[in-house]
């Protein structure tokens, strides 16, 4: 950590990802708060100031799967969700909507200041795994299952529409990620975050390392990143090698834009080709002799 | 000889352990969803479906659980269940002795619905189906007790068709009328009113879902007297009409007071004779 960076300047995309997800839930509770209706409904299906249909293409998948065809409404939401995550990176439901992520950061917040063990780590894939096994489910029961266990539905629709013990599902998120496995829900189980992963294999907006010749291994990004396996190949990547961050893993939530003080990284687009040369290895701290 | 793209049989190995290792995981981790969407789908009797949904099997895998029949429904009859209730959870459903459905003509929360769980084909709020009423309970229905309630009869939105009321015979007096309410499944749409507005502690008309509040006839089950009204015939062709055999002197013959005369039967007279010599 050398040259700390302003307070505010450190969480600078951390503050705008939070109020992200506050104004995303704000949307669906200033009706049944104060009257004034924006978005009606919740994350699996809303209708936006009565003309913008939006639906969860993975519920719209699991309710294909158990052999429902779908009407018109919800197929076009289903779209435009799609191919909007398939531009900005289907990830960035999870940083900036998804009202988990910002229980599972709390978690890992807690994980790190406790210094607890990484616990359980299932490979990545799991998630993926468990993805094809809802679908799998759902077509056997003939029923939307994932929605029967989904937190992000119970703890969204819960805050829209009233949550009975919903909570208790969220508790289990929390506690999972905090005693059982380091970044185990969002980043190894989550069949969501899976399949909006999986949406659009080339989003435009991703990070960069672009100063990764500056690096200096104070492993504050991989200490952050909910993903870290997607650091590697662009900040410790050779001249002529890209900086961007490819991997559909990374959620664009910015922390290592925030924690990096010596600012390897920024926001742009994949096709983004200014020259970044690789790393100088005598920079690094683990190279030199410790003091 | 390891396999085209991995480095080494032990690679290989590796693969396939993984590969073993996570298909046994999804397998139980499958089986328990599995397991817990088929307790957790079950309908419990009083919750209602709101108006056009599909049967339930096919409405657990259309509805998306948004919530947007709810938000349109402008008596707030709709509510979406929460874990601890009965219902699938963040499924819309209603009470009928709670708040019953009014039947908006325009059928808001069809409309509202983006995925067809509610069938866009209901256009006609009188053609809903979410359930019978019937009367649970004739022991305590005042008009059955031969007092004359009537206010399932009078919210009916349909009625006179939904609900009639029966003039019956009241056996206790001897010389009063029962008019019991009599509800007509073809026309009762389920909304409910009648249940909730069911003077009684507990109310004695309900709602049930049309599994449970109806029977089913065989295929092959003719009602004699409907086929003969569409044929105009007898159903059967070129049948020998018998003459029907009355009951004798004596008897509580309704239709001839007094009872069946063999005298007035021409040369007709009993095939047989009870000892003592009465006919
Ligand atoms: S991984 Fe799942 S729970 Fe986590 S932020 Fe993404 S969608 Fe939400
Ligand atoms: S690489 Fe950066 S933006 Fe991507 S998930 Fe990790 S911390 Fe977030
Ligand atoms: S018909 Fe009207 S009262 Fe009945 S559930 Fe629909 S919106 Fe509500
Ligand atoms: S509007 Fe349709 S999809 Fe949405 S909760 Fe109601 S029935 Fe389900
Ligand atoms: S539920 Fe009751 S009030 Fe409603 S249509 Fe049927 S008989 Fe009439």
């Amino acid at each position: 950590m050398s040259a700390p960076k302003g307070r505010l300047a450190a969480q600078k995309w951390l503050i705008t990802r939070r109020l992200s997800q506050l104004g995303f839930l704000m949307l669906f509770l200033s009706g049944p708060w104060f009257g004034l209706w924006i978005a009606k409904g919740n994350l699996t299906g809303s209708v936006t100031l009565d003309v913008l249909p939006l639906s969860d293409p993975f519920v719209i998948l699991q309710s294909l799967a158990a052999g429902h065809i779908p009407a018109t409404t919800a197929l076009i939401g289903a779209a435009i969700v799609t191919v909007t995550y398939a531009l900005i990176g289907g990830r960035v439901y999870c940083s900036w909507v998804c009202p988990i992520n910002p229980v599972t950061d709390v978690a890992h917040w807690a994980h790190r200041r406790l210094n607890l063990p990484k616990g359980w780590q299932p490979a990545r894939t799991t998630r993926l795994w468990l993805m094809v096994t809802v679908l799998a489910v759902s077509a056997a029961t003939g029923t939307v299952a994932w929605e029967f266990v989904n937190p992000i539905s119970l703890l969204h629709r819960g805050l829209v529409f009233g949550i009975g013990f919903g909570w208790t599902f969220v508790l289990a998120v929390f506690l999972f990620d905090l005693f059982v496995s380091r970044h185990g829900w969002c980043g190894h189980l989550c069949p969501v975050g899976a399949f909006y992963g999986q949406i659009g294999r080339k989003p435009v907006l991703r990070v960069s390392a672009r100063a990764r010749a500056v690096c200096d291994d104070c492993m504050d990004c991989f200490t952050v990143c909910p993903e870290p396996q997607v650091l590697t190949p662009a900040l410790r990547g050779a001249t002529g090698s890209t900086p961007l961050i490819l991997s559909r893993d990374c959620t664009n939530c910015g922390r290592c834009i925030d924690v990096c003080d010596l600012d390897v990284f920024r926001f742009t687009h994949r096709f983004d080709a200014t020259p970044a040369p690789g790393r100088v290895a005598s920079k690094s701290r683990l190279t030199e002799p410790q003091p | 000889m390891p396999a085209p793209g991995f480095a080494s049989s032990l690679d290989r190995r590796r693969f396939l352990t993984e590969t073993a290792r996570m298909a046994a995981g999804c397998a139980v981790a499958g089986t328990l969803l599995a397991s817990f969407v088929s307790r957790a789908g079950a309908l419990p009797a009083t919750a209602l479906r709101p108006p056009g949904a599909l049967a339930e099997a096919d409405f657990l895998a259309a509805c998306s659980r948004c919530g947007l029949c709810v938000r349109d429904c402008p008596y707030d009859t709709l509510t979406l269940a929460v874990p601890g209730e009965d219902v699938a959870i963040g499924t819309p459903f209603f009470t009928a002795r709670e708040i019953p459905c009014e039947m908006c003509e325009d059928i808001p929360c069809v409309a509202a619905c983006p995925t067809g769980a509610l069938d866009p084909g209901l256009t006609d709020i009188g053609d809903a189906k979410m359930g019978v009423a019937v009367l649970v309970d004739e022991e305590h229905c005042l008009n059955a007790l031969g007092l004359r309630c009537d206010v399932c009869y009078r919210v009916c939105p349909v009625i006179d068709q939904a609900i009639t009321l029966e003039m019956r015979h009241n056996p206790r007096s001897g010389h009063h009328a029962i008019f019991l309410p009599v509800v007509h499944a073809e026309f009762c749409t389920g909304c409910g009113k009648c249940e909730k507005s069911c003077v009684l502690p507990e109310a004695t008309i309900k709602v049930l879902p049309l599994h449970l509040a109806r029977g089913v006839a065989s295929d092959h089950y003719r009602l004699g007297w409907e086929e003969m009204q569409d044929k105009g015939a007898p159903v059967v062709e070129g049948i020998v009409d018998l003459p029907d055999r009355l009951p004798g002197p004596g008897t509580d013959n309704l239709a001839t007071p007094g009872g069946f005369a063999p005298e007035g039967a021409g040369d007709f007279a009993p095939a047989f004779k009870l000892p003592g010599g009465k006919p």
